[in-house]
């Protein structure tokens, strides 16, 4: 292999102060470092469009530090990575959909998000009349005696819309292909000239069982890139506002899981402590998911000592409440025969698509950005991430429960040191172009921003990347050799979002 | 396991007082149920929800609709898999370019009578999505809206409450329309 270019790789601490520094490569850099990636050197984090240049974010475990590679593309395409490198598909395709962006040499030239239905074609590039798509042309499947099961967008729950091709032979999965894109709301091009105020609006609305967690991102890329000191109060705040969406989520997300095995019980058990989490983010903070809580600069609510004992009270109520029920799950033999083996990913397959959240950590991969990347105001609090070996639905169960607890103790040793003083700091402009990246734990994983302002501090790119992006793919594999009857329960222990990745 | 059935017995309920119906979309709902009242309905609701593009926060809420807290089955109310089954389709989300035509044969599978209750900001001419090229507008540009419930997401409260008119209208037959 020749010699990797030299990136601009940052530290954590750096590209949380300071803008980011992108490093332009030349085509042949571009090559070196999809092989880099495709040798397992580095983590892919994402890959976008932008005028007339592709970029990608890469992770290098082992010094952890970050770096963005700039290829610049006038003529409009750019080599592929994805062929080297399977994680880079969909994002290619997505870039291809939005930019008009050419992956030379791709596999998989489908369109992904662009449904041939949008008013223009190629809307953040040329945005040229849409002369709409053919018809999708799903991956042909050989063999003997299969049948296919088409499922969606429309599903039977209260879930969100998208399309599941199974090939089935028998009960058996012999191969899921997703297709998504169904809610794509152009979230990128509205973002375009936008001012912060309606960036961190529309970065709210993006997921919205992660809203504390898009505005986190957010905030902290416009705060990297424009320098902004951010009051110690509104680190403190921020962190207790993400660990009580962590709460929410993972034990709706326990019950769900349940649920779908047939265990009705801990559905209604969980749904009444997930309440119990929801009004005490209303009392504390206003609002049930505690949306637009977290602006660029700080804070946009206070904690009052009533709300500090509203927190306190909810740990209490979730460590007393909490460990029956996970006994109840562990010794419910009936239930463990439904998520025990079932669903399962290997370790190799999340390593190489750098799968956050609990379907990483489930299946061996230790990280989680709030150590390994670290941010305010988790530097300075104890955390212990879980990583389990399986990789399958009780896995992610697992890691679950224990970042229930984890997320407890966090509270906890947040609302003990909560230093007094501002909440927010004005957001000042730059005067100049300035790039920014955010990078949080969200419940589901990590959720990176990367944020280009011009001179007069709008904005004038943001690529939001959930990490369901690295997560819906592994679905596919997980689901193999399974039967039809247990996708619900595998789908659900992954619980990808379909708005964050289709913006 | 016997722990929390025993515990279900001997403790009082969660389930709290139902609200009081929304006036306002009491009064709305006058014209939808002019035409079918009581006898065809009966005093029950069979509702399909519909993620028309939404960020997934109003489905949020429509979930805990079904927590013991506000155990919308005791009014009469419940969620169905297929649309062919349904009254009512609860559809959220600004409607995305993508999803239009899916919203709209679901709606087509629905049997009347039927009615729809969009649910969110969003679900009102798009809310902060309006203008996008990727879509289509609010509910009401794709099919006919019967009843909006406003918020972002709406809270179980302010679902029940607007849910409960339909209950309302149902039960005073054919009402004001």
């Amino acid at each position: 292999m020749t010699d990797l270019p030299d990136l601009a790789w940052t530290r954590s601490r750096d590209f949380r102060a300071s803008p980011f520094t992108a490093t332009p490569v030349s085509r042949q850099e571009w090559e070196t470092l999809t092989q880099a990636l495709a040798g397992g050197m580095f983590t892919m984090m994402s890959l976008w469009g932008e005028e007339g240049a592709a970029c990608m974010a890469l992770h290098d475990p082992l010094t952890r530090r970050v770096a963005v590679a700039r290829l610049a593309a006038a003529s409009g395409v750019f080599p592929s990575v994805g062929v080297h490198h399977a994680p880079a598909q969909r994002l290619e395709r997505a870039a291809a959909d939005l930019f008009g962006l050419v992956p030379e040499g791709a596999a998989d030239a489908r369109p992904w998000l662009d449904h041939g239905r949008w008013e223009i074609a190629h809307p953040l590039g040329a945005a040229s009349a849409n002369p709409g798509q053919p018809t999708y042309r799903f991956l042909p499947v050989y063999g003997e005696s299969l049948n296919e099961v088409p499922v969606g967008p429309v599903h039977a729950g209260i879930i969100e819309p998208g399309h599941f091709r199974f090939t089935a032979q028998g009960e058996t999965v012999v191969r899921l292909e997703e297709r998504l894109g169904y809610v794509h709301k152009g979230i990128d091009r509205l973002m375009r000239g936008a001012s912060l105020a309606r960036g961190a609006e529309l970065a709210a609305r993006t997921s919205g069982d992660s809203t504390v967690g898009y505005s986190w991102a957010f905030a902290q890329a416009v705060e990297a890139a424009l320098c902004v000191a951010v009051p110690e109060r509104a680190f403190r705040l921020r962190g207790l506002m993400a660990e009580v969406e962590r709460l929410a989520n993972h034990l709706g997300d326990i019950g769900a899981i349940c649920n779908d095995a047939a265990f009705a019980m801990m559905q209604a058990q969980m749904s009444v402590l997930r309440e119990k989490v929801l009004r005490a983010a209303q009392e504390a903070f206003g609002h049930r998911f505690m949306r637009d809580r977290i602006v660029p600069g700080g804070v946009a609510s206070d904690l009052d000592a009533e709300g500090e004992g509203v927190l306190r009270a909810l740990v209490a109520e979730v460590r007393d409440r909490f460990p029956p029920l996970v006994d109840l799950y562990d010794n419910t033999a009936s239930l463990l025969d439904r998520t025990v083996a079932t669903g399962s990913v290997s370790a190799d397959l999340v390593r190489r698509f750098g799968a956050g959240g609990y379907v990483g950590r489930a299946s061996g991969r230790d990280f989680d950005t709030r150590r390994d990347l670290r941010y305010a105001p988790y530097d300075m609090l104890k955390l212990d991430v879980p990583v389990q070996a399986e990789g399958d639905v009780n896995a992610r169960v697992w890691i679950r429960i224990r970042e229930v607890e984890q997320s407890c103790s966090l509270i906890t040793q947040m609302l003990n040191a909560l230093p007094r003083g501002a909440l927010r700091t004005d957001v000042a402009q730059a005067g100049e172009p300035r790039e920014g990246l955010g990078l949080i734990e969200g419940f589901r994983g990590d959720i990176l921003v990367w944020l280009s302002l011009d001179a007069e501090g709008r904005i004038r790119r943001c690529h939001m990347r959930d990490p369901s992006w690295f997560q819906w793919p592994l679905l596919e594999a997980a689901i193999e050799g399974n039967i039809i009857a247990d996708f619900p329960l595998c789908n659900k222990s992954f619980n990808c979002s379909y708005s964050g990745h289709d913006l | 396991m016997r722990r929390f059935l025993l515990e279900g017995l001997i403790r009082p309920p969660l389930t709290e007082a139902a609200p009081e119906p929304d006036a306002a979309a009491v009064e709305a709902l006058g014209q939808a149920f002019a035409q079918a009242g009581r006898e065809t309905l009966g005093r029950s609701l069979a509702i399909r929800q519909v993620d028309a593009g939404s960020c997934n926060g109003c489905e949020l809420e429509i979930q805990a609709l079904s927590n013991p807290y506000y155990d919308l089955e005791r009014f009469g109310l419940h969620f169905v898999a297929s649309p062919r089954h349904a009254d009512v389709l609860l559809v959220t989300g600004p409607v995305t370019r993508n999803m239009a035509e899916a919203l709209r044969r679901t709606y087509d599978a629905t049997p009347g009578p039927k009615w729809v209750i969009a649910v969110g900001d969003c679900a009102k001419g798009g809310g902060c999505f309006a203008g996008s090229y990727a879509i289509a507008g609010g509910v009401a540009a794709v099919v006919p809206v019967d009843l909006h419930i406003p918020g972002c997401p709406p809270d179980p409260v302010a679902l029940l409450k607007g849910l409960l008119a339909l209950v309302e209208r149902m039960r005073t037959g054919t009402g004001t329309g």
